[in-house]
């Protein structure tokens, strides 16, 4: 059923009865010549991607709990292209036109909104910095501005410009960064995919990889086993677990990240505000509820909650930036197992194995390289050879030193 | 989370700096093959349950410390000193290879 305007109006006047479920509840097949483990937001891109750009369809996506119910549905929405080093530079400049042109490809609302990103800077140095920053982005061919304190102050008026510890400088604005509605994308992708013919499995959970003579054979799982010819492992925090099934030790350590939004206000806030000396960033959905976050809870962990120091944390930078948040309430807060890898960017590459693929180390930006990580995985399950604009993510670069260390901050998996 | 430290005791969270898992302790040696060193500093376990990271008291006494605990409940079940577990002959730190806290600040 193709969603559009007339068809809203339509089904209005007929009572809404026509309206059908977006995807089909499968029984999981003997035997496909694809599969994906996991139905997150990359596991669903890359089979959607698979289908449309490379006309393959006997593909199955083998999710453990329910659709969108990983990080893809509790992230904090960011969407933007400002990265500064070549190899993720490029990615994310692709990703982003994904972005814009994703809700007409999929004929879905994924709410789309490019209100505008805007990094903040509290010192000479680090107005450098994002001003290199921006020069990259400019020459990548994605925007960038840097304004100064008055610049901010007509965005974002309601910020503490004096407070004493980081008074505020100025600010790096992408006008084409933005957010979109987390949960519609899993559900749109999973709606294209469906369409094409692929089969969404859910609560089927990967328990096992079967592995003949060094190629892969299917996989094991909690409705039985299914032999595939190819398997792509797109399981986000999980994928040191499902990866040791195939004898793999990855470069990933598994922390929480946690998120939080209060109740309902009328806009107030336009734009994504990103505070990172105080580790805070902040946005308003929508539906008028204030979504931010910080930093990691900072230790190993897969308890998809977090611990009271970073809550803590978080409200008093949210505080320093623009007290006038104060006494919005706080409705719920959650957290996500993220994938951290030892220089901060992604691995979309084979393994030593045969058919078998991996796409993971999303650490916490994965949300807006979903349209460019399913794109570029499809590309490599369906050629063999890494697409251009992902070749640098290497799962052996570690190994042999091409890091892709966006922040600088050295082989340390959390401080990324 | 609350860590108890073999010195100052029963301590919160917040009084620590964490650096990683405890393999961070076992250090190659100087002339180590490559694949020593990738291992070393990039590869991990991972484990979702029982794992043994290394926490240092930065707050408190300045002690490194081995804590053993639960990735997916985050109880805290054993600590000890770093130092103790080089004594045990299990490895531990080279001396001049203390790993260092660090700091930096970014979200998202
Ligand atoms: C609080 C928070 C804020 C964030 N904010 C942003 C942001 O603003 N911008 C941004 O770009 N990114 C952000 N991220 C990061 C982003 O959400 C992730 O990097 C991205 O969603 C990860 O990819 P995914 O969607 O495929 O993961 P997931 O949705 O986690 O998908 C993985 C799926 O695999 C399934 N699975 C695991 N093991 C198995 C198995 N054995 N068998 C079958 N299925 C299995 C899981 O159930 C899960 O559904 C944030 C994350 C969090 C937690
Ligand atoms: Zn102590």
């Amino acid at each position: 059923m193709r969603y559009s305007g007339f068809r809203v109006l339509a089904e209005g006047l007929g009572g809404n009865k026509g309206w059908r479920p977006a995807w089909r509840d499968p029984e999981p097949k003997a035997e496909y010549d694809i599969v994906i483990i996991g139905g997150g937001g990359h596991g669903l891109s890359t089979a959607y991607y698979l289908a449309k750009n490379h006309g393959l369809t006997n593909i199955a996506v083998l999710e453990k709990g329910y659709l969108g119910g990983g990080n893809v549905g509790r992230n904090t929405t960011i969407v933007r292209a400002n990265y500064f080093l070549p190899g993720n530079q490029e990615f994310y400049s692709h990703s982003l036109k994904l972005w814009e042109g994703l809700e007409a490809d999929l004929n879905y609302n994924v709410m789309h909104s490019q209100r505008g990103l805007i990094n903040l800077f509290h010192s000479d140095g680090q107005r450098d910095a994002f001003a290199r920053r921006g020069n990259a982005m400019i020459n990548q061919g994605d925007d960038a501005e840097l304004l100064d304190r008055e610049g901010v102050r007509r965005h974002l008026p309601y910020l503490d410009f004096e407070q004493t510890r980081f008074p505020i400088y100025g600010g790096l604005l992408h006008r084409r960064g933005g957010t979109a509605r987390h949960d519609a994308v899993a559900w749109g992708y999973a709606r294209g995919a469906d369409r094409r013919g692929v089969d969404l499995i859910q609560n089927c959970e990967v328990t096992g990889i079967d592995i003949e003579g060094g190629r892969v054979t299917g996989v094991q799982t909690t409705r039985g086993a299914i032999r595939a010819k190819k398997v792509g492992i797109v399981v986000a925090g999980r994928s040191g677990q499902v990866a040791a099934m195939a004898g793999m030790r990855l470069p990933v350590e598994s922390h929480i990240l946690q998120a939080f939004v209060t109740e309902g206000l009328k806009p107030v806030i336009d734009h994504v505000v990103s505070f990172g000396m105080g580790h805070f960033y902040i946005s308003q959905s929508d539906k008028g509820g204030l979504v931010f976050g910080g930093d990691l809870d900072f230790y190993a962990s897969y308890a998809a909650r977090g611990n009271l120091p970073m809550v803590e944390h978080v409200m008093e930078a949210g505080m320093t930036l623009m007290p006038m948040i104060g006494k919005a309430k706080v409705l719920r807060s959650w957290g996500g197992i993220m994938d951290m890898t030892p220089d901060g960017s992604p691995i979309i590459d084979r393994t030593h194995v045969d058919g078998l693929y991996i796409d993971c180390g999303w650490n916490y930006g994965g949300f807006k390289a979903v349209p460019a990580s399913g794109w570029c995985m499809a590309h490599l399950m369906a050629t063999g050879e890494p697409h251009a604009v992902a070749r640098r993510f290497r799962l052996d670069r570690f190994a042999t030193g091409h890091l892709l260390d966006e922040e600088g901050t050295g082989s340390q998996h959390n401080l990324h | 989370m609350r860590i108890t430290c073999p010195l100052c005791g029963d301590r919160d969270r917040r009084e620590f700096y964490y650096y990683g898992d405890a393999v961070y302790a076992d250090r190659p040696a100087e002339g180590a093959a490559p694949e020593a060193w990738d291992a070393y500093l990039h590869l991990r376990d991972n484990p979702a349950g029982e794992t043994r990271d290394l926490w240092y008291h930065e707050m408190g006494c300045s002690a490194w410390i081995e804590v053993t605990r639960n990735t997916v409940t985050h109880a805290v079940l054993a600590t000890r000193l770093l130092a103790e577990r080089g004594q045990t002959g299990e490895g531990g730190p080279s001396g001049e290879g203390e790993p260092k806290p660090r700091r930096k600040g970014k979200p998202e």
